[in-house]
């Protein structure tokens, strides 16, 4: 049982995950952030470490990648930044980020450095399935790490359940099959694809990311799933100044309970 | 085959299909029907006949007299700069084409770094009467400008890609991102043997005519099976991988991959991937890439915008790990110094490309009777500007 796991346990219903890439506005500000969300209600979150070539975002966490390597953010950087984590945030952490800079620095000492800084899952979106069950899938269960795998509309009914079996925290449901920073997708096709995925009662809680910006996107989210995460929305709220005061404000626009 | 891909997609430790979630659909279609399409006798029958008739094949194998005689050797050049849009490049577009077809694609996107596969790509749309949307680096699109015309006039829509170096690298995560967002309709001809499998492995197919007519024509001038040395250059490789593709197997045909070194392997600027790179992912395939320790794509540099890739095929990365093929480099200045000698002595002006095939000869230590190939992959004209600026003609 990592922090996830008894996330979900206690919490099944109206979960409010952030994400932001670390190194973005600032290179030192990766932990002020977690603590404020934490502090504004936020129930987990999801810190980007930054890549050159993002294929799945759109020009918002292009940017702020981009921005953050120019600012000097890199693997090593963030971890001793997550050095003092467990001291100041109590709420589950993912990384989220490419497959490159992770083989670059080592699965196997990526996932021992993530586990001592008190991470409890990864995401890596280009991680195929077939190479992280034969060769990285120790690492992840040795470090009590959570690999989170997406599923999209596309995904078929026998993937999602393999993808159920391999997941031991929660599935990460695209809103549409987009880059992230569109547009939350409402037509009636979108709609049969929650409902398809909720009658499969999976084991594994679900959680609604790409396209949520607004109270109304993240309820429209919860009627389908546990939760919904936000992410090029909160991105554009860190180009603004004064940023860390105005977080309590925006995680209460998008949930006001 | 020995050097042939494995069912996971796998070249030795090289290939795979590392897309997300929201690429997988596409790739996993492509994976599932790709040979039986292309294995199919109708396919295979509109394939050869549109080669033929539209592209002008087979290209000749030229004995180049007078470079026999400066070299000692040998040395004939694979004509594929004659072929219709003036590079290897159209053998793949047709291929492409002709298989989104077959799979009810409706709309066609593609990347392109010199402009040589945006064309090949616009021209093959045309042909079928489908959309064709080619991202190209904004930095491509100014040197290469006569290129972007082209498509334009082909009926091409060209989505200039800012991010990053504005380059190839930058064109091609365009590209995959339009193709998330449009996963049913659309296909994607990407135009080397890079990407996730199966692209390396089907391109790599489609450019194989290349040596598979060297072949026959090697033995049709000099009664041998084989020559002595296959030589090509590298960007992201389709052209030395439909040069080698029918001798690979031939243990003792020497095979010589020329890298483009820029300004200098050790200058900074320089696209030597080889020489520069270390293993890791990019563009959906385990391969051998330029990157820092911090595992960050570096922005290559070469003066050709076709080799301006900071990668290469994950089967190059294998043939280069085994040693099955050479892997060298040569400068700007020893390219265009090339692509002028081969003006002067054969009066063919070769693309930048090409001519740092041509610049290794300078190198290479032959034998008299060696019989040498040198893929001579695409035709100069687009490169007018940089030769004349170069050389102040």
């Amino acid at each position: 049982m990592n922090r996830l796991n008894k996330l979900f346990a206690n919490k099944k219903d109206n979960l409010l995950s952030i994400y932001y890439t670390a190194g973005y506005p600032e290179l030192n500000t990766t932990l002020d952030i977690a603590e404020a969300l934490e502090k504004a209600g936020a129930d987990f979150l999801e810190i980007g470490f930054p890549y050159s070539d993002p294929v799945a975002d759109g020009p918002t966490i292009q940017h702020s990648s981009q921005q953050a390597l120019d600012n000097g953010m890199t693997l090593n950087l963030l971890f001793e930044q997550l050095k003092d984590l467990r001291k100041r945030v109590t709420i589950p952490i993912l990384l989220m980020g490419y497959v490159n800079p992770i083989v670059q620095f080592g699965v196997e000492r990526f996932c021992k450095k993530a586990a001592e800084a008190g991470v409890d899952g990864v995401i890596v979106p280009d991680l195929p399935m077939y190479e992280y069950e034969t060769l990285y899938a120790g690492f992840f269960k040795d470090n009590n790490l959570s690999n989170i795998f997406l599923v999209t509309p596309q995904t078929s009914a026998d993937r999602i359940r393999k993808i159920d079996e391999l997941s031991n925290s929660f599935i990460y449901l695209l809103s549409s099959s987009s880059i992230t920073g569109g547009n939350l997708d409402v037509s009636d096709s979108i709609e049969d694809y929650y409902k398809r995925i909720k009658a499969m009662q999976l084991k594994n809680p679900t959680i609604i990311g790409f396209g949520i910006a607004d109270n109304a996107t993240f309820k429209k989210a919860c009627e389908y799933a546990n939760g919904a995460i936000v992410g090029s929305k909160f991105v554009k709220l860190l180009e603004t100044e004064d940023y860390l005061n105005k977080i309590p404000a925006f995680i209460k626009a998008i949930r006001p309970s | 085959m020995k050097y042939g891909v494995n069912e996971q997609g796998y070249y030795g430790d090289f290939g795979g299909a590392y897309v997300p979630e929201m690429l997988y659909p596409n790739v996993e279609e492509l994976r599932q029907k790709y040979l039986s399409i292309i294995n199919d006798a109708d396919f295979k029958a509109e394939f050869d006949l549109l080669l033929k008739d539209y592209v002008g094949r087979p290209s000749p194998l030229y004995y180049a007299k007078r470079y026999s005689e400066k070299y000692g050797a040998n040395i004939f050049l694979k004509r594929e700069d004659l072929n219709h849009t003036g590079s290897h490049k159209i053998n793949n577009a047709i291929g492409q084409i002709l298989l989104a077809q077959r799979l009810g694609k409706k709309r066609i996107i593609a990347e392109t770094g010199a402009g040589q596969h945006g064309v090949a790509t616009a021209t093959v749309c045309a042909l079928k009467g489908i959309e064709c949307v080619v991202y190209m680096g904004e930095v491509d699109m100014a040197r290469q400008a006569p290129n972007v015309s082209r498509m334009k006039m082909l009926g091409a829509k060209v989505v200039p890609a800012k991010s990053g170096s504005k380059t190839l690298k930058d064109a091609t995560n365009e590209a995959l991102r339009d193709w998330i967002a449009n996963p049913v309709d659309t296909h994607y001809i990407i135009g080397s043997v890079v990407g996730p499998y199966p692209y390396p492995d089907m391109v790599a197919r489609f450019q194989s005519i290349i040596s598979l007519e060297a072949k026959k024509q090697l033995f049709e001038h000099t009664g041998k099976e084989l020559p002595e040395y296959v030589m090509a250059c590298v960007g992201g490789g389709s052209n030395a991988m439909g040069m080698f593709y029918h001798f690979l197997d031939d243990e003792s045909v020497k095979l010589i991959a020329v890298e483009a070194a820029g300004k200098g392997v050790d200058s900074g600027h320089s696209a030597a991937t080889t020489f520069l790179g270390r293993e890791g992912v990019l563009h959906g395939s385990r391969t051998i890439l330029m990157q820092t320790d911090d595992g960050q794509v570096v922005e290559p540099y070469s003066i050709s915008a076709g080799l301006d890739y900071p990668g290469i095929g994950p089967q190059h990365a294998h043939l280069y790990k085994i040693n099955r093929a050479q892997y060298t480099s040569v400068t700007d200045d020893e390219a265009l110094q090339a692509g002028l000698l081969c003006c002067q002595l054969e009066g063919i002006i070769p693309a930048i490309e090409s001519a740092h095939a041509l610049a290794q000869l300078e190198k290479m230590k032959f034998k008299k009777d060696d019989n040498v190939i040198i893929c001579l992959s695409g035709r100069g004209d687009k490169d007018l500007d940089t030769y004349i600026k170069y050389f102040g003609y």
